[in-house]
């Protein structure tokens, strides 16, 4: 971490995690464009209206000397292939200049939280294989291979059979 | 997945001195701990010694401490050192894996390595060993 005022209040712990405001996105986005070299505001925008808003669905973000750090996104699913309802999290997103400063520990403690409030038992997120960053990072919050398995195929492989 | 008595040692006795990494333990402790062969393990700790995970305490009370950074080792990276890469293992040999089962049974074997290795280069030592308090109780030292 740099010597910032942000990474100062990070340092002694001042974080806080609060629900996204439509203001946040233009740096929520930056954040993000600067993790995926994907800039996507537009997605970003719609990503507010749709998670931020509903009952059901977090959109949180870390907040630190003023300035917004970081982010994490999830919604309760329930019943997919027999499963009763649970926490998604599908999204999880922190400054680079931040990191190692606790900012994903916070917020994945936080959208827990908020979860098992609403009355979930589980939480479950889906990551690439090769992204070892956040399966590393989710792993050192107590996540563990579950009892799903996610399979895919092409659409335009042709036969299909 | 089998892993080599090498390699099981080595995770064994890296996460024992990665427990409490200002302890040091002889090799017959450790050993004795886990009921494995001192003289094979002792091996395996002068292997761990020279990639920097471990390091020798000379003098009374010797024996061996952990040296490495549990939180920027992952299993793979101790069972790597040892060998069981387990890339390529599914490989079905020619002439069969040229044919077309031996090619898709390869790569469904493929696909189980692939996912066994994602899962070890995910888990730190560190990570391990917090998970220990996330688990149900069992023998410890």
């Amino acid at each position: 971490m740099d010597e910032s005022p942000q990474n100062q209040a990070l340092a002694r712990g001042r974080v806080r995690i609060r629900n996204a405001r439509a203001t946040d996105m233009e740096a929520v986005a930056a954040i993000d464009a600067v993790i995926t070299d994907t800039p996507k505001s537009d997605y970003w925008a719609r990503a507010y209206h749709r998670y931020a808003t509903r009952q059901g669905r977090y959109f949180l973000v870390a907040e630190s000397a003023g300035a917004v750090c970081g982010f994490i996104l999830g919604e309760e699913r329930a019943w997919e292939f027999g499963s009763p309802p649970c926490g998604w999290i599908f999204a999880i997103g922190v400054d680079p200049k931040c990191r190692e400063g606790g900012v994903g520990t916070a917020l994945f403690e936080a959208i827990c939280a908020a979860m098992r409030e609403a009355g979930m038992t589980t939480v479950r997120t889906m990551l690439a294989r090769d992204d070892g960053l956040n399966m590393a990072f989710f792993r050192s919050q107590g996540m563990m291979g579950g009892s799903f398995i996610e399979l895919e195929m092409p659409l335009d492989r042709g036969d299909t059979r | 997945m089998k892993l080599q008595k090498a390699t099981q040692f080595a995770l064994l006795a890296v996460l024992d001195l990665a427990r409490d990494p200002d302890a040091q333990h002889s090799v017959a402790e450790i050993a004795d701990r886990y009921g494995i062969s001192a003289n094979h393990l002792a091996k395996v700790l002068r292997d761990l010694g020279r990639a920097g995970l471990v390091e020798a305490v000379r003098g009374a009370g010797g024996g061996y401490r952990f040296s490495g950074n549990a939180k920027r080792t992952s299993l793979y990276d101790v069972i790597h050192l040892f060998g069981d890469t387990m890339e390529g293992e599914a490989d079905i040999p020619a002439p069969a894996g040229a044919t077309d089962i031996g090619a898709a049974l390869g790569r469904v074997l493929t696909e189980v390595d692939e996912i066994a290795v994602a899962t070890l280069k995910s888990i730190s030592l560190a990570t391990l060993i917090k998970s220990m308090n996330w688990m149900p109780a069992t023998t410890s030292r």
